[in-house]
C-alpha cells in the first residue's frame, strides 16, 4: 500500500534491502522473540482520506459547545482573552514547530532567541531576576517550585493557601508524596489566605509558603505581608500569579517573591481543553542554579557575533541523571513563542491597558450583580473574578444560560463544600457591557 | 559570512508604537486607585516591546529563518523520531469546537472532545497491548514520573513500601533516572553487555527484594532491540519488581511487538515523537502512560470512562490514585493532533510506519558501515549508533562531525550518546524520508569522513555556512545574561 507520508517505492525498497542484504523487511525483525512478536494487524479502524477524517472530525468538534460561538463567563484559571491575530501565523511558521529542542546553537538561534526574549518579558512583569523557558503549566510549575523550595532550605513542609486554585493545590500534593514533603492548607477566610492562621503554621520546618495573586476567588491579596512572615521564618516565599494582573498589580518580585510562577495562557493560547499551554518559573539570581528545566543565555560567537545558547545545563537532566533538580525535559516552547508574539503585539501599553480593563469590567459586572440582589460575598480588591452567591444550584443556572448561549461560571461548591450555591464569574476585556448585563439578567431572573 | 547582529524585539521598540487591538471600553471607566489597595499599584511598567503589526511579524519571520524544522531539511536526531509533522493535524487542533472549549466547561456540553479522547485511550491500549491509557501527563519525564509514582504507590499498597530502587541500564535517557529520583527512589545502574544489550549476569545480581522497577527502552538507546527480553522481564518479576517500558523508541516496533506482549507492566509514549504530535521548538509534548491491570487502581485523577448509557466521563472517585498530576486533563491539543494520525495511518499504515523506519535505518547503517565505526554490529530498529572514534584519532571529534553537517543544510544526529559509545552518533532517519534524502546525507557524511583524512582543518572549523559560527557556551555558563536589559 502506498501513503502520502511514506515515500518509498517498490523499486527503492529492493535496491535498499539488498544494500543492507537481506530478502525482506521481515528479516530486519528477526531479533524479536518469536513468542513476542506480534503478528497481524493492530485492531483499530482503517485509515481515513484527508476529506473525509476532516468531515468526520468537523463533526466530532460540532458536539460540543464552545467559547467562540458561545458567550463564556468560565475562567478560575484559564480565560476567554483577546489573541492577536498574528500569534497563530507566527507559531504557523513550520521553522519554528517543526524544530525541536535547540541543542544545535548554530541553526537554532531563531527559537533561542524567542526564548530569550520570552525570559525577559516574563522578568519583566513579574519583576524577578530571571525565568527559564517554560514549564508544562502553572499546576507543576507550582509544584517544582515546592519541590525546589524544599531542597534548597533542606526542610520538609510546605504551606500552601487554601486560595490557591485547588487543581495546582493537588498537583503539589502528588509530587511532593515523591519526595515525602509534607502539605499544610493555610485555611482562607473571607476569600483570602488567614493570615493569623498561617503565623501559627509557620515553622523552622517550613520550606515554602505559597499563595496566589489575584487569588483563585479573584482577590489581590496583602501579599506583601505574607512574604514579610514567610521571610522571617526563613522560609521562600513562591508566589502563583496570572501575569496578565501584573500588566498593572505591583509585580511579586517587588513584594518579597522568591519564586513566581503561573501560567501564560491569558496571552495568546486558546482554552484548548486543558492543554497545551504554558508555565512560567521566574526567580532571584540567588536561586538560578536550581532552576528546573532549559534556561537560554547570551553569548558571542568565534566573530563576536551575538548569539544565544543553552546554559547551565549541569542542573539538567540530561547531565546530571539522577542528581538533577527536576526531571523535565521537553517544554512548551511553542506556547512560549504563542504568548511572547502576544506580549509582543500588547507591549507596554496594551498590557496595561488590558489588565485594567478586565479589572474595571469585572468592578461592573459586580455591581451590576450587586444592584440585582446577588450577594458577592467577598468584598476585597479583585481581578478578573467575583464570587456570587446564588439561590439555586449552580449547575442548574449554567443549564439554563447555555439555553441562551452563555457559558456560565465555575460552581464553587465541586471542590469547597462551603461554597455550595456559590459560582465564580470571570470578566476578562472581551465581555461587552450588554454580554454582562444579559448575565445579570438571566441569573437574576432564574434565581428569584 | 554574516556579519550583523540579528536584532532583539527590545531593541526595534520606540515609545508610542503599538501592536495591538483591543475592545472599546463600553463600561464606566475608573481609575485603578478607586479599586486596588494602596501598594498594588504598579509603579513602573513592565517593559515590553511597543512595535508596531508589521515590525512584530518581520522580526519573528527573520527569527524563523534562523531555524531549521523538519519542513527546512532532514533532521536525523536520534531518539528523538523528527518524522513529518502532517498539516491536517494542525487543522484539525484548530478547529473551533477543540480549540475554543474551556477545561471546566460542564461534561455534558463537551463530549465531542472526551469521545476523542477515549477513541485515543482505546487506540493507544491497542498499540501497547495495555489494559489501560492515561493521557494526562505533559510529556514523557512526566509520564515516566507519573508511572513510577503509580508503582510506588503499587507497592505501598501491598504493603512493600521498602521497595525503593529503580534499575536504569547505563545506555539509558537522562530523564530514566532524574524521573526516578522525583519520585522518590534511589538509582541503580545495570551494565550492558558486548552486544550492546542489557547484561542478564549483572541484571540478577542488582535485583533483589528491594526492587522497585526496572525502566527499560526497547528498543534501547542503541537501536538493538533488547532479545533477552522475556528473561529481563522474568528476572524482575520473580523479585516483585514491575517493568517499565520507556516509548521514545515505539516508532521501531508498531504493529511488531507490543510491550504488553513482552512483559511490561506499564509505559509510556511520546505523541510528540511516534505520533505526530509537532517538536514545537522544545514542546509541547504528551506522554499517555498505559498500565497492566493490576495497575489501574493507582491511575492519576481523573480517569475518563465511558458509561453505560454511551456518554463519557471524569471520574474522580479514585480512592487508591496517586492524586493529580497536572491540571486539567493533559495537552488536549497534542492528544487531537495525535489522534488524527492515527486516523490518518490506520492498522496497514502504522505497521508501514515501522517497517519503512527500521528499513531506512539498517540502509543507512549500512551505507555508512565502511567510513565509521560501528560498535554493535547487527540489525538495528529505527535508529543505529557510529562511533567517531577512528576520526578522533586524526583530530576531528564527532562534534566537528555534528557542525561539519550543518554547511550541508543537514541537523546533526545526536551526540555523545548513548554514554557507553565513544564519541557516539545516534542517527534515527524516520520512515517519512525519501530514499534520494537518506542517499544524499549518506553522500554527506561520507565526503566529511574524507575531509577529516584530507583536510581536518575544514571539519574542525566548521560550521562555515550558518549565521553564527560556533558559541562560547563557556562564556554563557560562566557571566549568564537570561535576559535583555536596557543599555
Amino acid at each position: 500500500m502506498t501513503h502520502r507520508y511514506l515515500p518509498m517505492t517498490e523499486t527503492d525498497k529492493k535496491e535498499m534491502l539488498e544494500t543492507i542484504g537481506v530478502n525482506s523487511i521481515d528479516e530486519l525483525f528477526s531479533d524479536i522473540p518469536e513468542k513476542v512478536r506480534f503478528k497481524g494487524l493492530l485492531n483499530i479502524p482503517k485509515a481515513k482520506s484527508e476529506s473525509s477524517l476532516l468531515k468526520e472530525l468537523k463533526q466530532l468538534a460540532s458536539k460540543n459547545n464552545d467559547t467562540d460561538s458561545n458567550v463564556s463567563f468560565l475562567g478560575a484559571g484559564i480565560y476567554n482573552h483577546y489573541k492577536p491575530v498574528i500569534v497563530d501565523h507566527v507559531i504557523s511558521r513550520s521553522e519554528f514547530y517543526t524544530a525541536y529542542t535547540p541543542y544545535q546553537p548554530e541553526i537554532s538561534q531563531g527559537e533561542l532567541q524567542a526564548i530569550f526574549e520570552f525570559q525577559t518579558m516574563i522578568a519583566e512583569l513579574t519583576g524577578m531576576d530571571l525565568a527559564n523557558s517554560s514549564m508544562y503549566d502553572g499546576g507543576t510549575s507550582l509544584a517544582e517550585a515546592g519541590m525546589l523550595a524544599a531542597a534548597h532550605t533542606k526542610r520538609k513542609k510546605l504551606l500552601v493557601s487554601e486560595s490557591v486554585h485547588p487543581e495546582y493545590r493537588e498537583v503539589v500534593t502528588t509530587y511532593a508524596k515523591g519526595q515525602s514533603i509534607e502539605i499544610v492548607l493555610v485555611p482562607a477566610k473571607n476569600g483570602v489566605t488567614d493570615i493569623e492562621a498561617l503565623k501559627g503554621l509557620l515553622d523552622s520546618d517550613t520550606a515554602a509558603v505559597m499563595v496566589q495573586y489575584p487569588n483563585f476567588f479573584g482577590q489581590i491579596e496583602d501579599i506583601k505581608t505574607i512574604g514579610k512572615l514567610t521571610h522571617e521564618a526563613k522560609s521562600l516565599y513562591v508566589v502563583s500569579s496570572n501575569p496578565l494582573a501584573l500588566g498593572v498589580l505591583t509585580p511579586p518580585g517587588k513584594l518579597g517573591a522568591d519564586i513566581t510562577v503561573g501560567d501564560a495562557q491569558p496571552f495568546g493560547i486558546p482554552e484548548s481543553f486543558g492543554g497545551p499551554y504554558c508555565g512560567y518559573f521566574a526567580t532571584t539570581k540567588q536561586l538560578m542554579r536550581k532552576v528546573p528545566g532549559r534556561l537560554v543565555g547570551e553569548t558571542l560567537d568565534q566573530n563576536g557575533l551575538r548569539g544565544y545558547v543553552l546554559t547551565l545545563q549541569a542542573r539538567e537532566q540530561h547531565i546530571r541523571r539522577e542528581k538533577a533538580t527536576s526531571n523535565i525535559c521537553s517544554n512548551q516552547a511553542l506556547l512560549a513563542l504563542a504568548s511572547s508574539v502576544a506580549m509582543t503585539a500588547l507591549g507596554k501599553q496594551g498590557i496595561q491597558e488590558m489588565a485594567k480593563q478586565n479589572i474595571v469590567k469585572t468592578r461592573f459586572a459586580k455591581n451590576a450583580f450587586e444592584a440585582a440582589g446577588f450577594e458577592v460575598p467577598f468584598q476585597g480588591a479583585h481581578f478578573n473574578e467575583i464570587v456570587v452567591k446564588t439561590n439555586k444550584p449552580v449547575q442548574e443556572i449554567n443549564k439554563i444560560l447555555l439555553q441562551k448561549g452563555i457559558i456560565g461560571g465555575f460552581d464553587l461548591g465541586r471542590l469547597y463544600p462551603e461554597l455550595e450555591n456559590h459560582v465564580l464569574i470571570a470578566v476578562t476585556e472581551l465581555r461587552t457591557k450588554e454580554e454582562i448585563e444579559a448575565l445579570v439578567a438571566e441569573m437574576g431572573a432564574y434565581n428569584a | 559570512m554574516h556579519n550583523e547582529n540579528q536584532s532583539l524585539i527590545f531593541e526595534l521598540t520606540k515609545e508610542g508604537r503599538v501592536g495591538y487591538s483591543l475592545p472599546e471600553l463600553d463600561v464606566q471607566d475608573f481609575d485603578l486607585t478607586e479599586l486596588l489597595p494602596e501598594g498594588y499599584i504598579r509603579e513602573e511598567a513592565a517593559e515590553l516591546p511597543e512595535v508596531s503589526e508589521l515590525d512584530i511579524m518581520r522580526h519573528y519571520t527573520a527569527l524563523s529563518r534562523r531555524n531549521h524544522g523538519v519542513d527546512s531539511g532532514f533532521y536525523p536526531l536520534g531518539s528523538c523520531t523528527m518524522k513529518y509533522n502532517p498539516k491536517i493535524n494542525e487543522n484539525v487542533a484548530r478547529i473551533s469546537g477543540f480549540a475554543n472549549i474551556h477545561p471546566l466547561q460542564d461534561e455534558s456540553t463537551v463530549q465531542g472532545a472526551m469521545e476523542l479522547l477515549y477513541n485515543l485511550q482505546t487506540s493507544l491500549v491497542e498499540i501497547t497491548g495495555m489494559d489501560e491509557v492515561t493521557l494526562q501527563p505533559a510529556a514523557g519525564a512526566h509520564g515516566e514520573w507519573t508511572a513510577l509514582m503509580m508503582i510506588r504507590a503499587f507497592h505501598e499498597a501491598n504493603g512493600e513500601g521498602h521497595r525503593n530502587k529503580v534499575i536504569v541500564p547505563d545506555s539509558a535517557h537522562g530523564t530514566n533516572p532524574a524521573s526516578a529520583t522525583v519520585a522518590g527512589f534511589e538509582t541503580i545502574t545495570v551494565k550492558s553487555n558486548e552486544d550492546g544489550l542489557v547484561d542478564l549476569d549483572d541484571l540478577r545480581r542488582v535485583v533483589g527484594e528491594d526492587t522497585a522497577a526496572l525502566m527499560l527502552t526497547n528498543p534501547n538507546t542503541l537501536g538493538l532491540f533488547e532479545e533477552n527480553i522475556i528473561e529481563m522481564a522474568d528476572i524482575i518479576h520473580s523479585v516483585g519488581g514491575k517493568v517499565y517500558y520507556d516509548g521514545a523508541n515505539l516508532n521501531a516496533v508498531m504493529s511488531k511487538a507490543r510491550p504488553g506482549d513482552m512483559g511490561f507492566d506499564c509505559v509510556h509514549l511520546n505523541l510528540h515523537k511516534t505520533f505526530t504530535g509537532p517538536h514545537g521548538g522544545g514542546g509541547p509534548g504528551s506522554g499517555p502512560v498505559g498500565v497492566k491491570a493490576d495497575l489501574i487502581p493507582f491511575l492519576p485523577k481523573p480517569v475518563l470512562v465511558k458509561q453505560e448509557d454511551g456518554t463519557f466521563h471524569f471520574d474522580y472517585d479514585r480512592p487508591e490514585s496517586i492524586g493529580r498530576v497536572k491540571p486539567f486533563y493533559g495537552n488536549f491539543g497534542i492528544n487531537v493532533r495525535a489522534y488524527t494520525y492515527i486516523r490518518t495511518m490506520g492498522p496497514e499504515g502504522l505497521k508501514d510506519v515501522t517497517e519503512y523506519a527500521v528499513l531506512n535505518a539498517n540502509y543507512m547503517m549500512r551505507r555508512l558501515e565502511p567510513y565509521f565505526d560501528l560498535p554493535y554490529n547487527r540489525h538495528c530498529k529505527h535508529e543505529f549508533v557510529l562511533s567517531g572514534r577512528r576520526q578522533k584519532k586524526l583530530g576531528v571529534r564527532t562534534l566537528d562531525i555534528a557542525k561539519r553537517l550543518l554547511d550541508f543544510g543537514y541537523h546533526p544526529p545526536t551526540i555523545y550518546f548513548p554514554l557507553n559509545v565513544e564519541e557516539g552518533m545516534m542517527i534515527e532517519p524516520t520512515e517519512t524520508e525519501s530514499k534520494e534524502t537518506l542517499d544524499a546525507f549518506c553522500d554527506a557524511m561520507i565526503q566529511i569522513a574524507k575531509e577529516t583524512e584530507e583536510n581536518p582543518t575544514i571539519v574542525q572549523e566548521a560550521p562555515h555556512t550558518t549565521v553564527v559560527s560556533r558559541l562560547d557556551e563557556t562564556r554563557a555558563a560562566r557571566t549568564p545574561v537570561l535576559r535583555y536589559q536596557k543599555a
